[in-house]
């Protein structure tokens, strides 16, 4: 199993994710880089966090139109499996690999702090070793995660199983209070209606390793390369 | 009346937005030259309303930024 | 009209001098670039004589002051560089702009050394945040951060904000950066032959942050300049890309020296670099890439446009860094050669338009002794008594837990990316911040250890008392790195200081850097980098005001491991001890009590003691190495009550305080008073512990201890309980303040 962590001018969170696949699950990862079209060779492609083309216009816009992306979608329409982190999940509803948008956060900042999020599904590739209900804890870092879908496809997506994570206290209630960034029902991650395309705002490389205080994010990658 | 506010950064600053626009439109192969990324604010107002005031007090960096005001 | 050395900010002997040298009038372009380079910023002409005090050598010292960074040695594989740097002007003018500007410069300053940037921290300095212009400038800064530093993708991991009233119409905005490199690759300014070429990477050139003056005396009328503006914008994506293309180069062994471009432009930094180097260069001005038409060639070899580096290459090298740079999508150009012959010559469409020795730009700036006097108010401040007030204790307490200086910063370090890089052990809050050292594309090079960085700088005790603020500074710095567990190594200082040319103010600057000296020597640590901001004055009403004497230092310290460290935070059911220095007399002189009860500061500050300060930092270190202690948090703003209370706020632990002394209540638990730390301690591992201080010449007390199941806060003062917080009013007043005040939604 062979991991690719894409690279688009301004990503950032590109050597963290490295890090965590290579050297803490011990897995076989190469960087993917924004004029590359070839990926015949990758299993599992990650779309890092970061500032791709300075999140000028609107994040992800400009990385969406790029040739690598090209390639991913084409990838995607496969069946391959593709999770986007943070500025990774802004490029992939850029492209249309995911529904919705991420707008600026309801205050108008950049937070970065440490959330909870509950498992919606475990039915999904992306949490299927954990439970439903359970809460992880989990850094976010960003100006634009506010998540925005209309009612019509939020429906679907409910009925799809397609929301992966929401914003949720300590306990995992979700109210307006644990919702960081104004996100429509408090949703943090979601995939696509067939399941092979996630993405989520919260940092799971940022939290897999003791040294840094939180391991929460390590059933993630455990569930994606079971 | 309905009038919009174009907000556009100033001659001769640096506009990393538009930089990193034509950029990506270039290297597509359009042939297209030095994009400049502004605002628009658009609002209702009747005729008593001082439009020029409420966009150097309020809305612009005069620093920064020049502004054009467009009625309909 | 204004004499022509008065646009450029020189004075009519600087002036002479030049022409005396020169044997002529120096032409327009020349007169702009020894303007730039003798200017105070670029010179340290009223400085220089008195940073000759800092003691810059020690053992783990690679590159002391004088190159774009210091360095130092972590371990036989890797070397840090790092330096700290004021904007505090352009951050006034504009404040999201001018500190997203500062971040940029400090971090190309770092890249210049080869290394890679992995941290930032920035010190703050503003107005009380009441009214809307502190609010709006606090607002604009902040922001202005947290654009450029996250999206570049370095981690800002601390720093501190300090408000205060001198500072509302110059507030001081500092940036501090740190990188890592392989031991053994690091780079200079330098060129080493004649006939190698200046290769200039990044931005194109527009017309950014030219000396005002003088573009009102070139060739735009007053209407143009209405349309245009000169301030400098900064684009963290080029500064990313920049960042990779000059590591893809280092990596690739291509440079032979880098130079970033800061003050002074393209001229000043091909100055710079020949005057290191011992040797001349001819610049082409038609060669450097433009963002707009018409540029003259003043505007070309001055512009301070962002994002931009010089690095010196062989001939045979061109191909391969031109490819690297069309690689990552930046802009480009061969702009200079390397020449023997020590002057500095600009060419621009085939003419000649400067022609001037390098030592005359980069060395013959005069060097002012100037006239110091020690200013009357000192004396008047020391004089100052207060009464013992009958203040509600608790009452005391929550005005210091809602004074913007004490109030929890997180409204402010939230909005900075502080984890990317994924290398931040202890968060923003701590005393210091902790890194680990991981190199992802370098896997070979890694190390155990920890680096903990502080920064620190309370102008109000140096400007009660100059010398002994001084040390305050140093030792503070120091102590705080110390409790994360790690041992000091090194510091980086920026000098903010008011107008030079005011004897009272080089009195300040004199004795100040007097006393950090001082504390270096006998803490042996050496200053490896640094700059001076002077001049940060500002005329209000006809009033002058100058800001308190402000040094900046930031302690970079050393752990074994990222393991056996500690933060402030109480972890579980532990006695609490003081341990330091605890038999100086307490007091009040200069505390936030003071200026928030009675509304002014004054008294004699303590004389702090160097020797038990060193005793105390090592003693400390080795007590977390060996598992003494579970946490420690050094005293300071607000005293004693408040470094418990931040202690206790991030728990579920209550806290009993008892206390037995004859000072006053009020003295025991507000008194700023230095060399002191507060440990928790287990109880079984107690005797082992006191043993130790005892050994050590230190004192400990027994303050009190943490307690599981109740989390109320309760004081007890020679047996008899006093008082009875609610931990949960306390912590949402601290939590918030701060955010209220300045008006964060």
């Amino acid at each position: 199993m062979k991991f690719g962590v894409c690279v688009f001018p301004g990503s950032n969170c590109d050597y963290d994710t490295y890090y965590v696949i290579r050297d803490v699950l011990e897995r076989d990862v190469r960087f993917v880089y924004h004029n590359e079209t070839n990926i015949k060779d990758i299993d599992i492609l990650i779309l890092p966090g970061g500032f791709s083309f300075g999140d000028y216009v609107r994040p992800g816009l400009l990385a969406s139109k790029t040739a690598l992306m090209d390639a991913v979608i084409d990838f995607a329409q496969k069946g391959g499996i593709v999770l986007g982190i943070c500025n990774g999940f802004q490029i992939l509803t850029e492209a249309g690999l995911l529904p919705g948008a991420l707008l600026p956060n309801i205050n108008g900042r950049f937070i970065c702090k440490d959330v909870y999020l509950r498992i919606e599904t475990n039915s999904r590739i992306l949490t299927n070793k954990l439970k439903k209900g359970e809460v992880l804890r989990l850094p976010i870092a960003h100006h634009d995660g506010r998540y925005y879908v209309d009612e019509k496809t939020l429906k679907e997506m409910e009925d799809n199983e397609q929301i992966i994570f929401r914003y949720a206290d300590k306990e995992g209630n979700t109210d307006s209070r644990s919702n960081p960034n104004g996100s429509v029902s408090n949703i943090a991650g979601i995939c696509n209606k067939e399941g092979n395309v996630f993405g989520m705002m919260p940092h799971p490389e940022r939290a897999s390793e003791d040294v840094l205080g939180n391991h929460d994010g390590l059933m993630l990658w455990y569930s994606l390369i079971s | 009346m309905k009038v919009r506010i174009l907000i556009m950064p100033k001659e001769g600053l640096l506009d990393p937005q538009g930089r990193a626009v034509t950029e990506l439109l270039t290297s597509k192969g359009y042939k297209i030259g030095n994009a400049r990324v502004g605002k628009v604010i658009e609002m209702e107002v009747d005729d008593s309303v001082d439009i020029e005031e409420i966009a150097q007090k309020y809305l612009i960096n005069p620093l920064i930024e020049s502004y054009k005001v467009e009625k309909e | 009209m204004v004499d022509v050395w008065e646009r450029h900010g020189l004075t009519k002997e600087e002036y002479e001098t030049i022409i005396k040298n020169l044997g002529r009038e120096p032409n327009e372009v020349e007169l702009g670039l020894l303007g730039a380079l003798w200017s105070e910023h670029c010179s340290y002409k009223s400085s220089k004589n008195v940073l000759k005090l800092f003691p810059t050598k020690g053992e783990r010292v690679i590159q002391g002051p004088g190159e774009n960074a210091g360095v130092i040695k972590l371990d036989d594989n890797v070397w840090i560089a790092f330096k700290i740097e004021s904007h505090n002007h352009p951050s006034y003018i504009e404040p999201f702009h001018g500190a997203a500007t500062g971040v940029g410069g400090i971090i190309r300053d770092i890249l210049s050394m080869g290394a890679r940037p992995i941290a930032l921290m920035d010190s703050l300095r503003f107005g009380f945040p009441i009214d809307e212009e502190t609010k709006r400038i606090l607002k604009g800064v902040v922001s202005g951060i947290s654009f450029y530093g996250n999206s570049i993708g370095v981690p800002t991991v601390g720093g501190e904000t300090i408000f205060e009233e001198c500072y509302r119409t110059n507030p001081l905005v500092n940036a501090f950066c740190l990188g890592i490199m392989p031991a053994g690759r690091m780079y200079r300014s330098r060129a080493t032959r004649e006939g190698q070429l200046l290769f200039l990477i990044g931005s194109s050139t527009g017309r950014d942050g030219i000396h005002g003056a003088v573009m009102a005396s070139a060739e735009f009328g007053e209407d143009e300049e209405e349309k245009r503006s000169n301030v400098q914008i900064g684009d963290p994506f080029f500064g990313k890309k920049l960042i990779e293309a000059v590591l893809e180069a280092i990596e690739k062994n291509i440079p032979v020296g880098i130079q970033d471009l800061g003050a002074g432009g393209l001229g000043g930094a091909s100055a710079e670099l020949a005057s290191k180097s011992g040797m001349g260069v001819e610049i082409y001005l038609d060669k450097v890439p433009l963002r707009e038409e018409g540029m003259t060639p003043y505007e070309i070899l001055l512009s301070e446009s962002q994002e931009r580096m010089l690095i010196v290459i062989e001939e045979e090298k061109v191909e391969e860094m031109v490819n690297i740079a069309k690689d990552h999508h930046l802009d480009y150009g061969i702009v200079g050669k390397v020449k023997g012959d020590g002057m500095f010559t600009a060419f621009f469409k085939g003419k000649k338009v400067a022609d001037i020795p390098v030592d005359l730009i980069v060395n013959k700036a005069p060097v002012y002794d100037r006239p110091e006097k020690k200013p009357a108010y000192i004396e008047v401040i020391e004089r100052e008594e207060f009464a013992e007030t009958d203040i509600d204790v608790e009452d005391a307490i929550k005005r210091l837990l809602s004074s913007p200086n004490i109030a929890s910063k997180e409204i402010i370090f939230s909005q900075y990316d502080f984890q990317v890089g994924t290398n931040t052990v202890i968060k923003p809050g701590a005393d210091a911040t902790l890194l680990r050292i991981k190199w992802a594309e370098k896997p070979e090079i890694s190390s155990e250890k920890g680096i903990a960085i502080s920064s620190e700088g309370n102008g109000r005790f140096v400007y009660m008392d100059p010398y002994e603020g001084g040390k305050y500074v140093i030792a503070e710095a120091c102590r705080n790195v110390a409790c994360v567990g790690a041992t000091p190594v090194a510091i980086t200082d920026c000098l903010n200081f008011g107008n030079p040319e005011r004897p009272e103010i080089m009195y300040q600057l004199k004795r100040a850097v007097e006393g950090m000296a001082e504390a270096c020597k006998i803490l042996g640590i050496p200053v490896v980098s640094g700059n001076v901001s002077l001049y940060n004055e500002t005329v209000e009403d006809k009033e002058i005001r100058n800001i308190f004497p402000t040094p900046i230092v930031v302690c970079v310290g050393i752990t074994e491991d990222t393991v056996n460290i500690v933060d402030h935070v109480f972890k579980k059911p532990a006695h609490i001890y003081l341990m330091g220095d605890l038999k100086k007399p307490l007091s009040l002189a200069g505390s936030e009590f003071q200026k928030l009860i009675f509304k002014r500061i004054g008294g004699k500050l303590p004389t702090i003691d160097l020797e038990k300060e060193k005793k105390l930092i090592e003693i400390l270190v080795s007590l977390i190495r060996k598992g003494l202690v579970i946490s420690a948090h050094d005293i300071s703003t607000g005293g004693l009550i408040i470094s418990l209370l931040e202690g206790i706020f991030p728990t579920d632990l209550g806290l009993d305080i008892e206390i037995y002394t004859d000072e006053s209540l009020q003295t025991f638990l507000f008194s700023e008073n230095p060399t002191r730390v507060i440990v928790s301690v287990e109880e079984e591992k107690a005797e082992e512990f006191k043993g130790i201080i005892e050994e050590s010449g230190l004192e400990w007390m027994l303050i009190g201890k943490t307690v599981e199941g109740d989390d109320s806060i309760k004081i007890y003062l020679n047996d008899e309980s006093i008082l009875t917080l609610k931990k949960g009013e306390l912590k949402e007043i601290w939590e918030n303040s701060l955010k209220i005040l300045a008006g964060y939604t």
